[in-house]
């Protein structure tokens, strides 16, 4: 039971859904004429309700980045660019974009490497009971609350001088998104064939040979996926980088936080607007290639 | 696994390998997964222990962290309100997610790439953009005062509402993917089997497809309760002092104080609070006699 619900979580928190989702068609419901939608009148208006909620609500802070007053008035009545021209302007908000693009490049390297190795000897490792108890470990980031890791790292980066440098984020941003490539690594390995490794093995292909020629082409998707969600995973962070910023080094989502609390400044509003619209590209990339996945390995 | 395995060397051609260099090779895949420990354990692990140590050792103010806890009963009752609200939102985010994750399933393939990406998105969209959007639409003067007036005096920013409204928005998707995952894998027959028994829709609904998919909501109460413990900017955004939660008391604590063992004692009481919850949960599933058969 605890098995399975951790199974829920962990299939669930990556490309998992979309993947399924093209692959099994309801053939057989569909054939029987049992269970369609249409039955289910009360399901359907409240699956519309929870969608609209879902996704409208944020889309408000489009209008807000073009308004024309310094002011969230909701609809804006004066339209301009001159936020935008802000954004790229400001060194405050250019200077935590850069830093944060490249603390979520570094740190999911770092993930996506340490990750899909742990993956690969996970789904080896004979000691079953051993390899669950591993797993468990590299997603622990996932059960605990961020609030409980947070204080630990400040405490502990404190002591070793970590807080405010990019070294500090990109250990901290990279343990947090290695569940990530975790889970949508392994989710590929199941899938894979251990024969053509055997294959390769018996033609005189060495360890190496074999990883780089075979097994990683064929994961690639799942590793490419898992780089992608442990790259927004950090892009986005902000609990834990509230504590261990300096004045000196401030991520993106930092300042966005801050510019929310302290000033009624629609900056914010092309920021977030920004943000929306690149994590929604990475987002359908990655969705994109799970998809092409199962296309591939399923039919 | 291993059956495959063990089918593919028998099928071999030639003598059949050495055991030694297999056990050699088991070891070295072991090998594998020491940087990712590394990282873990020194990032996330260390830390908590320290932490655990720091709560009980630290004597802050000439008290120690936990006595400081107990003598002031303020913190107690914010965490009590930590509590409430993320069960709370648990609540709502089961409620909804219901319905949405049942017509994902049964929909046809375009609705359901539809309603997929439409829960997928937000996932992925920074909370801190949501909850940013939250601020305009609450406030005061903002669209939901305009529509909605009665709600509030001043507009619903910065009440318990907001708060509520914002955690359930972050945190659906949460709910909504298991879910989905465990919805969908129920074998259809079950509910023709048990239409064709005479039982209508909604009893099917709830005596077939609510137990099967119980490991599934329960796996997502689990990610929306801890994440909705350990929330902080949200609750600083839409909420204000008299809606606290912990997450504030101990950023305040840390970063401001620089009280650590106190605000490491505080979140570790939090979270042993929430093992005993998510335990007596559990058991409290496990006696529920459907429920078992099912999970």
């Amino acid at each position: 039971m605890k098995g399975r619900v951790t199974g829920e979580v962990t299939g669930t928190v990556t490309g998992t859904v979309p993947a399924a989702q093209t692959g099994g068609v309801t053939a057989t419901a569909k054939a029987k004429g049992t269970g369609t939608v249409a039955r289910h009148p009360f399901a359907v208006v409240a699956a519309v309700v929870v969608a609209l909620l879902l996704v409208v609500p944020t889309l408000v802070v489009v209008p807000i980045s073009f308004t024309g007053k310094a002011s969230f008035v909701f609809p804006p009545d004066s339209w301009s660019l001159r936020w935008y021209g802000n954004l790229f302007s400001d060194s405050r908000w250019t200077s935590a974009l850069r830093r944060s693009l490249w603390i979520a490049l570094l740190s999911s390297v770092l993930a996506t490497t340490v990750g899909t190795a742990a993956s690969v000897g996970l789904t080896r490792w004979r000691r079953r009971r051993w390899a669950a108890a591993a797993r468990a470990l590299l997603l622990v980031p996932v059960f605990v609350p961020a609030i409980v890791l947070a204080i630990g790292i400040y405490t502990v980066f404190g002591s070793l001088g970590l807080l405010g440098t990019v070294t500090g984020f990109v250990l901290a941003h990279a343990s947090l998104g290695v569940p990530f490539v975790v889970i949508s690594v392994t989710a590929v390995l199941q899938s894979f064939d251990v024969q053509l490794e055997r294959a390769a093995e018996s033609l005189g292909a060495g360890r190496w040979a074999v990883f780089r020629q075979i097994t990683l082409p064929l994961i690639l998707p799942g590793v490419l996926a898992g780089a992608l969600f442990a790259f927004v995973a950090s892009f986005d962070e902000i609990l834990v980088s509230l504590f261990i910023k300096s004045p000196f080094l401030e991520t993106f989502p930092i300042r966005v936080y801050q510019s929310v609390d302290n000033d009624t400044d629609p900056t914010v509003a092309a920021a977030s607007t920004l943000v929306l619209v690149v994590t929604t590209l990475v987002i359908l990339v990655a969705v994109r290639i799970s998809t092409l996945r199962t296309r591939r390995l399923g039919t | 696994m291993a059956t495959t395995q063990d089918v593919g060397a028998d099928r071999r051609a030639g003598p059949p390998a050495p055991a030694a260099p297999r056990a050699r090779r088991s070891r070295f895949d072991a090998l594998l997964l020491i940087p990712a420990l590394l990282l873990i354990l020194g990032v996330v692990g260390y830390p908590f222990v320290v932490s655990v140590i720091d709560s009980f050792v630290k004597v802050e103010g000439r008290q120690h962290a936990y006595a400081w806890i107990t003598a002031n009963p303020v913190y107690l009752r914010i965490i009590g309100r930590t509590f409430l609200t993320s069960v709370v939102a648990v609540v709502l985010c089961v409620l909804l997610a219901y319905p949405y994750a049942y017509v994902m399933v049964l929909a046809g393939r375009r609705i359901r790439l539809v309603l997929t990406v439409a829960v997928l998105v937000p996932f992925w969209v920074s909370g801190l953009v949501r909850t940013f959007a939250w601020v305009i639409l609450l406030q005061s003067g903002g669209p939901v005062d305009r529509l909605l007036p009665f709600l509030g005096r001043d507009g619903l920013l910065h009440t318990q509402t907001a708060v509520l409204v914002g955690l359930v928005q972050v945190l659906l998707p949460f709910m909504i993917l298991p879910l989905y995952n465990s919805m969908q894998s129920i074998d259809r027959r079950l509910l023709q089997a048990a239409e064709s028994l005479g039982a209508r829709q909604t009893v099917a609904f709830f005596r077939v497809v609510v137990p099967l998919s119980a490991p599934g909501a329960g796996a997502g109460a689990l990610l929306v309760f801890v994440t909705s413990l350990g929330i902080y900017v949200l609750a600083q955004i839409l909420g204000s002092p008299a809606t606290s939660m912990i997450g504030s008391v101990v950023y305040t604590q840390t970063s401001q104080l620089n009280n650590t063992g106190r605000a490491a004692a505080l979140s570790l009481s939090m979270l042993a609070g929430a093992v005993v919850l998510i335990g007596a949960a559990y058991l409290l599933f496990r006696l529920v006699p459907g429920a078992r058969r099912a999970g």
